[in-house]
């Protein structure tokens, strides 16, 4: 398959995208609002042409399991889920950034806590930045704001976890997942085949050959001092990461008396909000962070030191603005928008939210 | 060029596959697309509605607070969205089901019976494409030629030998339009 150019769902384009990129497996289990990833895996049957395996596993705590277990052979694993369902899988994500493997795990956002609604949401971030499981370990965080960011970041998110040997997780809200827009899906790549796998994992169970030393892939160190060092070399990754791989996108910040600070469609609503603030010549910015985790802690910092106030735009009870907070050392005034249980506010509410909060 | 559209109604009229058409059409002519479902509960009943927007520059939000154009097909969405059309703009309703007329005088309002003219057809599955026509007779955000190609792109193939049966709805609901 050629690149291509077509009209779909931000679910359907992990699912193609994932295909595309030479996936080996996909395990999951259906909630709305990401159902149409296995929907679209299973109607695809890529099985039948690149040999990749889709399974409906039986809960989402056997499909982080399986997930755990394909990367451990060195495979390129994913799943993905909402809210729920990604909360069963905290056990499995912990035990996967504490066997140092690379995998994919997507969260497509709605409301909760508990059961919640079906709507979207952003109330995920706390869970997805800060560990979500137990333990001292981080996910590489990645928040798309479009139909076709949810194509590239399957492919940057697997290059990520394969670079750092560490689960990395796209952490989509309902908004994205469910609209359609054009999108460019890349060419089709082949799967590596076992021998490629070795070589490029040779810290891989790949089966035992050629007379080498056992690999073990585990998190279980019964000797303290042991996993002290483990975690330190974890820490060592994740400071590398910090170093290296922050994304971010400025919309309008050259000229900006305020800045809106948001990730994934909030961004996108809150841009739509700036225009019309910019007709009545108010200059707002936009910084959308599209790593979460590592956060871009200097951006907010430089902009901080710009602006006369800060409104942090989420669909949840403000969770990123703790970031937001900790990286801007000016004292600027920074505030907090959202709403809660999967409503999604309009640009003039958050328009309105700005000159009550900040210019108010 | 830039066209902001809700299409709103029951579910079950075909509102999302409406917004859905359009949406394909406006890829055909190497537009910027975007379609953003209620996708709740309503699907299953209760009321339904897609926002489109076709651009020629990149689309900012998805969600809007006004439209260029609003077609309402229920009582629900004529009391929902008649407000949030932007001054200048259309609204075009059925007035099948609906039990009063819109009161906006500083739009252009526009009776479709696109539901009579369904039956007429002797295909309630067209409905959609009746509404769809009038709306492209009224603001013709795309041409006749990108509907059926895109109606070509976005039905499986099995299902090519409706096409001519869409067009002929198309048609029909451009009829409904006086000049």
């Amino acid at each position: 398959m050629e690149e291509e150019v077509r009209l779909m769902k931000g679910n359907e384009a992990l699912a193609h995208a994932a295909i595309r990129y030479g996936a080996d497996g996909y395990f999951g289990y259906p909630i709305t609002p990401q159902s149409e990833v296995l929907e679209t895996l299973m109607a695809e049957q890529p099985w039948e042409t690149t040999g990749m395996v889709v399974l409906q596993a039986e809960s989402e705590i056997a499909s982080i399991n399986m997930v755990y277990a394909g990367a451990a052979a060195g495979k390129v694993v994913f799943t993905s889920s909402s809210s729920p369902g990604v909360s069963l899988m905290q056990e499995g994500l912990s035990y996967i950034a504490a066997s140092e493997l690379p995998a994919l795990i997507i969260n497509v956002m709605r409301g909760g806590p508990g059961l919640g609604t079906i709507q979207p949401s952003q109330a995920d971030y706390f869970q997805a930045t800060k560990g979500g499981g137990h333990g001292d370990y981080h996910l590489i965080t990645l928040a798309p704001s479009s139909v076709q960011e949810m194509c590239d970041f399957v492919g940057l998110g697997w290059d990520l976890a394969f670079k750092y040997r560490t689960p990395a997780i796209i952490l989509a809200d309902g908004i994205v997942g469910q609209m359609m827009e054009k999108v460019v899906l890349p060419p089709q790549r082949r799967r590596l085949t076992d021998e490629e796998v070795r070589e490029r994992c040779p810290w891989a169970v790949t089966g035992k050959v050629g007379g080498r030393k056992r690999n073990v892939c585990t998190s279980l160190e019964l000797e303290p001092q042991k996993m002290e060092v483990n975690n330190n070399r974890f820490q060592a990754t994740y400071k590398r990461i910090e170093e290296n791989e922050v994304r971010f996108e400025e919309i309008g910040t050259d000229d900006c008396d305020f800045l809106i600070v948001a990730f994934g469609s909030l961004a996108r609503i809150s841009q739509k909000a700036v225009e019309i603030a910019r007709k009545q010549g108010i200059k707002i910015g936009i910084l959308r962070p599209i790593t979460l985790w590592p956060f871009p802690k200097k951006e907010v910092a430089r902009l901080a030191a710009q602006v006369k106030g800060i409104l942090v735009v989420e669909i949840n009870a403000g969770q990123m603005i703790e970031d937001v907070r900790l990286a801007a050392t000016d004292n600027v005034k920074i505030e907090h928008f959202g709403r809660l249980g999967g409503i999604v506010p309009t640009p003039d509410e958050i328009l309105d939210a700005f000159k009550e909060k900040i210019l108010g | 060029m830039k066209k902001e559209i809700i299409i709103a109604g029951f579910g079950g009229q075909g509102v999302l596959s409406m917004g859905k058409i359009l949406a394909y059409s406006g890829l055909m002519e190497d537009k910027e697309v975007t379609w953003m479902p209620a996708y709740g509960p309503e699907q299953r009943g209760g009321t339904a509605n897609v926002t489109v927007i076709l651009s020629d520059e990149k689309i900012s939000s998805p969600i809007l607070n006004t439209y260029d154009v609003a077609v309402v097909l229920n009582q629900q969405s004529l009391d929902k969205f008649e407000s949030k059309v932007k001054p200048g703009g259309v609204l075009i309703y059925d007035n099948y089901g609906i039990h009063r007329t819109p009161e906006r005088t500083d739009i252009t309002v526009i009776n479709v019976n696109a539901m009579e003219a369904t039956f007429e057809l002797k295909n309630s599955k067209a409905y959609n494409m009746v509404v769809l026509g009038a709306l492209l007779k009224v603001c013709p955000v795309v041409t006749m030629q990108s509907v059926l190609a895109g109606l070509k792109k976005s039905l499986p193939e099995r299902h090519h030998n409706l096409i001519p049966l869409n067009e002929q709805a198309i048609v029909k609901g451009m009829s409904l339009v006086e000049e």
